[in-house]
């Protein structure tokens, strides 16, 4: 196994788009590693993304805030300013694992991953993320729901490379939140989560995304639940609908962590409770 | 010496060694520096035992190439002691009897002074939460969970 720890993104797409054989990049390595050592993957060619300054920072412009996919789960914590904004994106990549998976894992790890349970991926989806892709000839901007098209499936092309996370910017009175169950209260993967972000204006709620984990092939945007509160002072009712919504579009598994129609009715509750807190913290009263 | 040659600090000291890429930093310093210490209990960042800090940074030894350690600080349990003086965490652990086969204790002292390096004075739930990434068949946690609270008061009256 080659192991390379080129200085730029186009060097490491390159490097990745000329091997032959199975190359990976390495971000926190939390996913990869383990696929080595349980013989899942055998790479030929490792590429280290680390030692890449425009993946390591956090930074706030006029146009929004662009994380670096190499930012790991406790740079994240500690960034004061990022939580404030996006606390809901924040709380989401803190729940992957204990402190020392922390140490090491990248919200971008977790989406290239495609696992339908990825806890930063909703919170992603859900805040109007975009993803920074930069392959061997171009760079391309996609919403995050495009990346994950399967479970460990993606559809970023061979040397095609996520440079960044880019957040939309925060105006006015606006809040998200994202909520997970586990039958645990730590190191466990979501049975079910979801994701909620919007904005406010005069008291109702003006613009609105949700979405959920863990019930389905992907992470899934559910418009018609965000339609079922957009308008609204986040009422009962308006939050049933919203519930119902969800629940109408879950596709979820039964396996030992939670069955099908378990799965589809937490997936409201959860969806609920996210739009509360969101809601809340938006100034919403 | 075979493989990539890799210079590192670990706890203060400057270490040189050579591994192969694919070897990850848990078996580069049991074997190839000696610190056994660093303990494997499952290899796949579940339990714990191999944590280490890499820059400061605690982290899964398991889950590090030990080619990703050129260049950085590396500290593991062996860095804890000054000479012959045991650490307050480790003065604790025994105080408590926070452990019997001892297999999972250097990766509990090393995360608990991760801990305590950033918060001096940490609630129960905070200590069961910084520890949660470490696991123990033996003692059921709660002496763990007391010595730590011991050596932060100890370490909080050093000061
Ligand atoms: C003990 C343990 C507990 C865990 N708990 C959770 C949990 O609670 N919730 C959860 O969601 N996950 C969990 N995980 C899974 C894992 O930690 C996360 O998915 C993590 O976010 C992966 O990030 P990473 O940076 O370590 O990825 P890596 O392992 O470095 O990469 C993962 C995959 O993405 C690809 N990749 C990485 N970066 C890029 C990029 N910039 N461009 C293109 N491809 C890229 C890699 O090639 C690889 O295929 C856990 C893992 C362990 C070992
Ligand atoms: S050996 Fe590394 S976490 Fe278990
Ligand atoms: S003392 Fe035996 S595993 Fe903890």
């Amino acid at each position: 196994m080659r192991y390379e720890a080129p200085t730029t993104t186009q060097e490491a797409a390159n490097l990745i788009a000329r091997e032959k054989g199975e190359a990976f990049v390495l971000a926190g390595g939390t996913d990869l590693l383990v696929r080595m050592k349980t013989g899942l993957s055998d790479p030929t060619l490792v590429v280290d993304i680390k030692h890449i300054p425009a993946m390591q920072d956090v930074k706030t412009t006029d146009s929004g805030t662009k994380i670096g996919a190499a930012v790991s789960g406790s740079r994240l914590n500690a960034n004061k300013k990022l939580k404030k904004a996006w606390p809901g994106i924040v709380e989401a990549a803190n729940l992957i694992g204990s402190d020392q998976i922390q140490g090491r894992a990248t919200m971008v790890g977790n989406l290239c991953n495609a696992s339908p349970a990825a806890d930063s991926v909703p919170a992603m989806i859900a805040a109007g993320a975009k993803a920074v892709v930069v392959g061997p000839k171009k760079r391309r901007t996609v919403p995050v729901e495009k990346i994950a098209t399967g479970p460990g499936k993606t559809s970023l092309a061979k040397g095609e490379i996520v440079e960044s996370i880019n957040l939309p910017k925060r105006t006015g009175k606006a809040g998200d939140a994202y909520l997970r169950f586990i039958p645990r209260t730590e190191m466990d993967i979501a049975v079910v989560s979801a994701g909620v972000n919007l904005t406010l204006e005069r008291g109702l709620v003006k613009t609105a995304r949700v979405c959920l984990g863990a019930v389905g092939p992907t992470a899934v945007l559910v418009q018609k639940a965000a339609k079922a509160i957009i308008g609204s002072k986040l009422d009962e009712e308006s939050l049933d609908k919203m519930a119902e919504a969800c629940s109408a579009a879950c596709t979820p598994i039964s396996d030992k962590r939670g069955t099908v129609e378990y799965r589809t009715k937490v997936a409201g509750v959860l969806a609920k409770r996210a739009a509360k807190i969101a809601f809340k913290r938006a100034g919403g009263k | 010496m075979t493989g990539t040659l890799v210079n590192t600090t670990v706890n203060g000291d400057a270490v040189q060694f050579a591994c192969p890429t694919d070897e990850s930093l848990m078996d580069s310093l049991r074997d190839r520096v000696g610190l056994t210490g660093v303990k494997e209990g499952c290899g796949t960042g579940d339990c714990g035992a191999c944590s280490i800090t890499l820059d400061g940074e605690l982290v899964c030894s398991c889950l590090v190439l030990g080619v990703e350690a050129n260049g950085r600080n590396i500290g593991t349990v062996e860095g804890l002691a000054d000479g012959d003086k045991l650490h307050p965490l480790q003065e604790q652990f025994i105080n408590h009897a926070a452990l019997q086969c001892g297999i999972c204790t250097p990766g509990f002292l090393v995360a608990a002074k991760a801990l305590l390096d950033k918060n001096k004075n940490p609630t129960e739930e905070e200590i069961r939460y910084a520890l949660a990434g470490n696991l123990c068949r033996c003692t059921g946690y709660d002496k763990i969970v007391r010595a730590v609270q011991a050596a932060s008061k100890d370490l909080r009256k050093k000061k």
